[in-house]
C-alpha cells in the first residue's frame, strides 16, 4: 500500500475581493517531520493553513489531509489535526485548567479523561503554576504554550503550528522549539508557517517556500541552499602577505571576480562541493601565501531566499503591506502586552 | 491510526451520536458561560443592578406623576413591564460576547475541533436563559418589596414566567445575530443600548400608552414589550391598561407573545447558524 501523505494540496486557490491569497497553491507533506513554510507577510502562508485546517473553504482546487478531503471529509479532518493561529485562542477570562478541560471535551474527551490530559500537559509545559490563574493575567510566552497545550489534547497526529514564535522573547523562543522538536520526535507530523529563516532552517526538515499565494521551491534545507548553487568564502592573510598571489590563487577556483577587503580580506563565490574548503588551502599554500582563517560558508536561507524570489523576506513584508484582507492581519490581542516587533531578516 | 479514545467515546454516545455530542457540547459551552460569569459577576449587572434602578426610579421618581386609565397601583402595574426588561436585558450582553468570542479567536478553535456547529449558539443562549431567570427573580424579589403581589393562582404565575423567559431566549438569538455581525464590542455594546432603550420605552412598559400620540400609540401597541407586560399583569391579576386597547395584540397578550417568540426563533436562529457557519473572518 502506498503511504498516505500527511498533507497533500492541489492548485489551491483563495480570493479575498480581488486580492489573490493563494493562486494555485501545492503542496505535498510526507508523514512524520516538521515542514516549515517560509514567506513574508501575505505570501498566504495563513491562509493556506487555514483551508487546510478546514476553517476557510478554497475557491478551487483541493486538498486532504491524512487522506480526507478538508472540504467534503471535513469533520473527519477535524478529528485528527491541531491548530495554533497566531494569536492565543482561549477563553481569557477562564482559567488556564478551565481552557484546556473545556477544549478536551470538545475534543471528545470524556470529563475524567480531559482533566487528566489537561493537567499532564499544565504539567509538561510547564504551567502547572498558573493552571489556576485567568489566562488573561499570563504573559505572552505562556499563552502560546497554553495555546499550543490546547492544541494538543485531543493528540493530533498532524499539527498546524501558524508563526508559532512570533511575538515572543528568545528565551520563551526556545522553550517552543523545543516543545516544537520534541513533538516531531513522538511521531506528530506538524506544519508550521514562519517568517523567521533561522526557524526554519533550525526546526524544519522540509521547507516549502511561498510567495505570492503560490509555492515556488520546496526541498530540505540543504537542497534549498545548493539550489542558491555557491558558496561564499573569506581568507584573511596574515600581514605582509602578497596579496596579488593569494587573489591569483583563490581566482583559480572561483566563479566570480575576487574582492579585496579592508584588513586584508579576501571574498569570493566559490561552487558549492564537498572538498571546495581543502583545495582552497592547498593552492594558497602552493603560492606561498600565509592565511590567518579561512571560512566557507554554505548560503543562508536569506541568499536563497532572495535567489528564488527576487526579493528579501523583509523587502517582501513591505511590498505585500496591506494586501491579502483579513489574512495576516490576524487578532487585535496577539500578545500586545509583550509588544510584537517587526520581523524579517533574522538570519542576516 | 485514530487514537485508543474514540471508539470509548462512540460507545458512550450511543444510537444518535450526532444528537449526543450537539448535547454534550452544547452543555460543556454553558458551563464555559456559566464559568465566566462566576469570575466575573459584573457580567450580571445588566439583569441584576439595571431592573433593580429602573424598579426604584419609576416606582418612586417617575410613578407619581403617571395615572393608570382604568385606576389601580401603579406599583403593580410596573412589575409587569420590568419583567419583560428582565429578560432582554441580556441581548445586548449576548452580542458583546460573541463579538468578543470572534475577535479573540476562540471561535476559530472551535471550529478547528470535531465538535457540534450549533453548540457554540446553543450553549451560549442556553448560559443566558439561566442569567434570565436570574433577571425575573431579582424583577420578583424587588416588586415583592415595593408592594406588587400575584394576585391569580401560581399556575397564571408560572405560565407569566414561562412567556418572559421564552421571549428572552428567542431575544438573545437575536443578539446571537447581531454579535456576529457587528466587528469590534465597542459597537456591539453602542448598538446595543440604542436599541434596547427605544423599544424599552415605547411600549407600555413604563407608562400606559393611552397618553401617547396616536401614530407612536399604534407602535407602542405593537411593541412586543407591550404584549410581554400586558401579558404578565393579565395573568398576575395586576392592573393591564392596555385590556382597554382594541389592538389585537393588547387583546390577546399571551397569544401575540408566544408569536413573537417564534417569529423571532424562526429568523434569528437559523441566521445564527449560518452566519456562524459560513463566516470567514
Amino acid at each position: 500500500m502506498a503511504e498516505i501523505p500527511a498533507i497533500e494540496a492541489k492548485a489551491l486557490v483563495k480570493r479575498f475581493g480581488s486580492t489573490m491569497a493563494l493562486n494555485g497553491l501545492d503542496l505535498c507533506v510526507p508523514l512524520g517531520g516538521i515542514l516549515g513554510m517560509l514567506g513574508p507577510n501575505g505570501a498566504g502562508k495563513t491562509t493556506a493553513v487555514r483551508v487546510l485546517a478546514t476553517l476557510l473553504r478554497p475557491d478551487s482546487g483541493h486538498a486532504r489531509v491524512l487522506g480526507a478531503d478538508v472540504v467534503t471529509q471535513a469533520a473527519e479532518v477535524r478529528r485528527r489535526i491541531g491548530l495554533t493561529g497566531q494569536y492565543a485562542a482561549l477563553d481569557n477570562s477562564l482559567t488556564g485548567r478551565a481552557n484546556l478541560v473545556m477544549i478536551g471535551r470538545l475534543s471528545r474527551l470524556g470529563r475524567a479523561e480531559a482533566r487528566r490530559r489537561a493537567d499532564e500537559l499544565l504539567d509538561r509545559f510547564d504551567l502547572t503554576g498558573a493552571a489556576g490563574r485567568a489566562v488573561k493575567t499570563y504573559s505572552g510566552g505562556m499563552r502560546r504554550r497554553l495555546d499550543l497545550a490546547a492544541s494538543l489534547i485531543g493528540r493530533p497526529e498532524v499539527l498546524f503550528l501558524d508563526e508559532p514564535t512570533t511575538g515572543l522573547d528568545p528565551r520563551s523562543r526556545a522553550v517552543m522549539w523545543d516543545i516544537i522538536r520534541d513533538l516531531a520526535t513522538g511521531g506528530t507530523t506538524l506544519l508550521l508557517t514562519t517568517q523567521y529563516l533561522d526557524e526554519a532552517d533550525r526546526l524544519a526538515s522540509q521547507i516549502a517556500v511561498v510567495d505570492g499565494g503560490r509555492m515556488i521551491a520546496q526541498g530540505s534545507p540543504d537542497e534549498l541552499k545548493d539550489k542558491a548553487g555557491q558558496d561564499r568564502v573569506s581568507v584573511t592573510l596574515a600581514p605582509g602577505t602578497d596579496t596579488a598571489a593569494a587573489v591569483a590563487a583563490v581566482s583559480a577556483h572561483a566563479a566570480g571576480p575576487v574582492a579585496v577587503g579592508a584588513g586584508d580580506r579576501l571574498t569570493a563565490q566559490v561552487p558549492a562541493y564537498d572538498g571546495i574548503t581543502t583545495d582552497l588551502v592547498r593552492s594558497l599554500d602552493l603560492a606561498g601565501v600565509r592565511v590567518t582563517s579561512i571560512a566557507v560558508d554554505r548560503p543562508s536561507l536569506d541568499d536563497v531566499f532572495l535567489a528564488l524570489t527576487g526579493h528579501g523576506v523583509a523587502e517582501g513584508a513591505a511590498q505585500h503591506q496591506g494586501e491579502a484582507g483579513s489574512d495576516e492581519t490576524g487578532g487585535p490581542l496577539a500578545d500586545w502586552d509583550e509588544g510584537a516587533t517587526p520581523q524579517g531578516g533574522e538570519a542576516a | 491510526m485514530t487514537s485508543a479514545t474514540f471508539p470509548r467515546a462512540a460507545a458512550r454516545a450511543g444510537r444518535w451520536p450526532a444528537m449526543y455530542w450537539a448535547v454534550t457540547d452544547s452543555l460543556v459551552l454553558t458551563w464555559r458561560s456559566l464559568a465566566r460569569i462566576v469570575r466575573e459577576p459584573e457580567t450580571l449587572m445588566d439583569v441584576t443592578v439595571q431592573p433593580l434602578m429602573f424598579v426604584l426610579l419609576f416606582a418612586y421618581v417617575f410613578g407619581g406623576a403617571i395615572g393608570l386609565p382604568g385606576g389601580g397601583s401603579y406599583h403593580e402595574y410596573l412589575i409587569g413591564g420590568m419583567f419583560g426588561m428582565g429578560v432582554a436585558g441580556t441581548a445586548p450582553g449576548t452580542a458583546i460576547a460573541m463579538v468578543a468570542d470572534m475577535s479573540e479567536g476562540i471561535i476559530d478553535r472551535f471550529r478547528s475541533l470535531p465538535m457540534s456547529r450549533a453548540a457554540v449558539l446553543i450553549g451560549r443562549t442556553a448560559s443566558d436563559l439561566l442569567t434570565q431567570v436570574i433577571g425575573t427573580m431579582v424583577v420578583a424579589v424587588a416588586g415583592l418589596a415595593i408592594g406588587w403581589r400575584i394576585h391569580n393562582g401560581p399556575g397564571d404565575a408560572l405560565v407569566a414566567f414561562g412567556l418572559a423567559l421564552l421571549f428572552g431566549y428567542a431575544l438573545s438569538w437575536a443578539g446571537v445575530c447581531l454579535g456576529m455581525v457587528l466587528r469590534s464590542v465597542e459597537a456591539a455594546q453602542q448598538l446595543g443600548f440604542i436599541l434596547f432603550l427605544p423599544f424599552m420605552f415605547i411600549s407600555n412598559a413604563f407608562v400606559p400608552t393611552q397618553g401617547m400620540p396616536g401614530w407612536l400609540q399604534t407602535i407602542a401597541n405593537w411593541n412586543p414589550f407591550s404584549a410581554i407586560a400586558a401579558a404578565c399583569r393579565q395573568l398576575f391579576g395586576n392592573p393591564n391598561p392596555s385590556a382597554l386597547v382594541q389592538v389585537w395584540p393588547m387583546q390577546h397578550p399571551e397569544l401575540a407573545v408566544l408569536l413573537w417568540s417564534a417569529l423571532l426563533l424562526a429568523v434569528f436562529a437559523p441566521l445564527a447558524v449560518r452566519l456562524y457557519t459560513t463566516k470567514s473572518r
